[in-house]
């Protein structure tokens, strides 16, 4: 959650509510409210890598169900989903397809790190075929660690995209340092 | 429901003769109207249709569903919708253009078509046509270029399947949909939607009909392309089928396509099988259309049970099930039909 305390909010958000709300659904612009339906409509595409897919799917299932949210659309199809989750161990022979599927995606398109292999390698950091980390060549949003995040952790993060996606002026200066690395590094 | 009709005469009259438009631009006028409340009335179904969908997807699954936008998460759809509005229309550089534009309209349209002689109550139809039936069953399977067109325009070899076993679906299951609404129009003598609903004043079609109710709700499941006969989007081995290269507005009009074809077909299931806007225990004061919603979404229900329920089948047992069980015996109840109809008669004389 680093990423979200150094980042300043200009005029973002103020104990988790949107600007939307003081300001007025019609005085806003149409991208605000565009911002706020994106950030209330995550659909993940359906992806995992490795053990912590594992832990996404059970996101999806009746104990934690992740349709409270409206994210239980999951598809199949890169073009119609806003949502990775690189969810697992990134090897280096799966990076140029990852980047693939993310360039595949049609904008706006989100990406969250799910447990430490996505975040930083994790317990593979030495490995000579093992991609240390997302953010090495994909702008990761959001990351959620653990390993595995539990479900709840996952939700978490989608909670806190939402913030991101709702206000993105707040963190267009993060933005620009996550694209550097952006189809680098293979 | 009459009031209904009282208020378009009023409003012709009052275009007519209170500002004195000529009579044939006035009757455009109208009908140009009341085109647009029957899609925004079908649109308004779909809205609280995906809604139940994915209530009831959780409720068949014990989780909770959508619960945070709205009163038990109404407004997901809304703002899903907005949000596919505000995404990146996709175009993929090696498909056939103007195929790939027209076919997420073309699908659009010829499931909006349909609801051009679908009557909502007594008068409540855009045109009263007297082949209604006919028309529903041929403009059914026109549905079927869209989807290939969005296969062959995708250039896609997943698109392209998906789009192929859609047209190998639909067309096998459109015969013994046809055929199963032929023991009803025998019944009731007519191929006019009103007339087979007058017909069932007494006793609903579905009783002495049973065989033919089954045979089209199987086959009214496999025509709109639902679980568990959604094999032209079979996640596991097409992707998602033929809006795979889709995204944004053009996916969701393929969606508004496939639940605009749901509500029709569970309209003419409860025309033709549920008595449409016949009250049922003689409740009459209770207005017909109410009736007719009624009736809709019971089908509707049943539909979404089936789906939620059943895991998906594969395409050869499909085929079989199609070709070797439904049509033999959607035949047969035509056989049935006509000779009990002929015994009917000689013993009543
Ligand atoms: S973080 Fe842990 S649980 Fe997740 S993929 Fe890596 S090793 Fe598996």
């Amino acid at each position: 959650m680093d990423c979200l305390k150094e980042s300043k909010p200009i005029s973002g958000p103020k104990d988790g509510k949107d600007i939307v709300v003081p300001q007025g659904i019609i005085m806003s612009t149409v991208e605000t409210v565009l911002n706020w339906c994106r950030s209330r409509s995550f659909w993940p595409l359906t992806f995992g890598l490795a053990c912590c897919a594992i832990e996404m799917m059970a996101a999806g299932d009746a104990r934690y169900d992740i349709a409270r949210f409206g994210s239980e659309v999951f598809r199949p199809s890169p073009r119609q989903c806003d949502l990775m989750i690189v969810a697992g161990t990134v090897t280096k022979k799966m990076q140029p397809l990852v980047l693939r599927l993310y360039e595949q995606m049609a904008e706006p398109k989100y990406v969250m790190a799910m447990g430490s292999c996505a975040i930083s390698g994790g317990p593979f950091k030495d490995s000579y075929s093992v991609v240390q980390g997302a953010d090495t060549f994909l702008p990761v949003d959001i990351y959620v660690p653990g390993c595995p995040p539990r479900p709840e952790a996952l939700f978490y993060g989608l909670l806190q995209l939402r913030k991101k996606v709702a206000n993105p002026k707040a963190f267009a200066e993060q933005y620009k340092e996550k694209l550097e690395n952006y189809g680098k590094n293979y | 429901m009459d009031i209904f009709l009282v208020w378009v005469d009023i409003f012709r009259n009052w275009l007519t003769g209170g500002i004195g438009i000529p009579t044939l631009a006035a009757e455009i006028f109208i009908k140009i109207i009341l085109v647009l409340i029957v899609i925004i009335f079908v649109l308004c179904n779909l809205i609280v249709l995906v809604w139940l969908e994915r209530k009831f997807s959780a409720f068949y699954a014990m989780r909770l569903g959508p619960n945070r936008l709205g009163p038990a998460g109404f407004f997901q759809l809304p703002v899903d919708i907005v949000k596919c509005w505000g995404k990146e229309d996709t175009i993929p550089e090696a498909v056939d253009l103007p195929v790939f534009k027209i076919a997420s309209i073309c699908s659009f349209i010829t499931a909006i078509m349909a609801w051009a002689v679908i009557p909502l109550g007594k008068g409540l139809v855009l045109e009263d046509l007297n082949i209604g039936i006919f028309y529903f069953i041929a403009i059914g399977s026109t549905g079927t270029i869209a989807f290939i067109m969005a296969g062959f325009g995708s250039n896609n070899k997943y698109s392209l399947l998906g789009g192929m076993r859609t047209a190998a679906q639909m067309i096998s299951y459109e015969i013994p949909m046809a055929f199963s609404l032929l023991g009803v129009i025998m019944l009731a003598g007519s191929l006019n939607l009103s007339d087979i609903n007058e017909a069932q004043k007494n006793v609903w079609f579905v009783f002495p009909q049973i065989i033919a109710f089954l045979c089209y709700f199987i086959s009214s499941i496999a025509e709109p392309n639902r679980g568990p006969l959604d094999l032209s989007e079979g996640e596991q081995e097409l992707v998602a089928g033929y809006f795979l290269e889709y995204s944004g507005i053009r996916y969701a009009l393929f969606m508004v396509a496939e639940y605009t074809h749901l509500v029709a077909v569970s309209a003419i299931a409860a025309i033709m099988f549920l008595g449409g806007w016949n009250p049922l225990f003689g409740l009459t004061f209770i207005p017909g259309f109410v009736w007719m919603m009624l009736k809709i979404y019971f089908m509707i229900f049943l539909f979404m049970w089936v789906r939620w329920t059943f895991p998906r089948v594969r395409i050869e047992s499909l085929m079989h099930f199609g070709w070797k069980v439904l049509i033999p015996v959607s035949l047969l109840n035509i056989l049935l039909t006509g000779v009990g109809y002929y015994v009917f008669q000689a013993i009543t004389g």
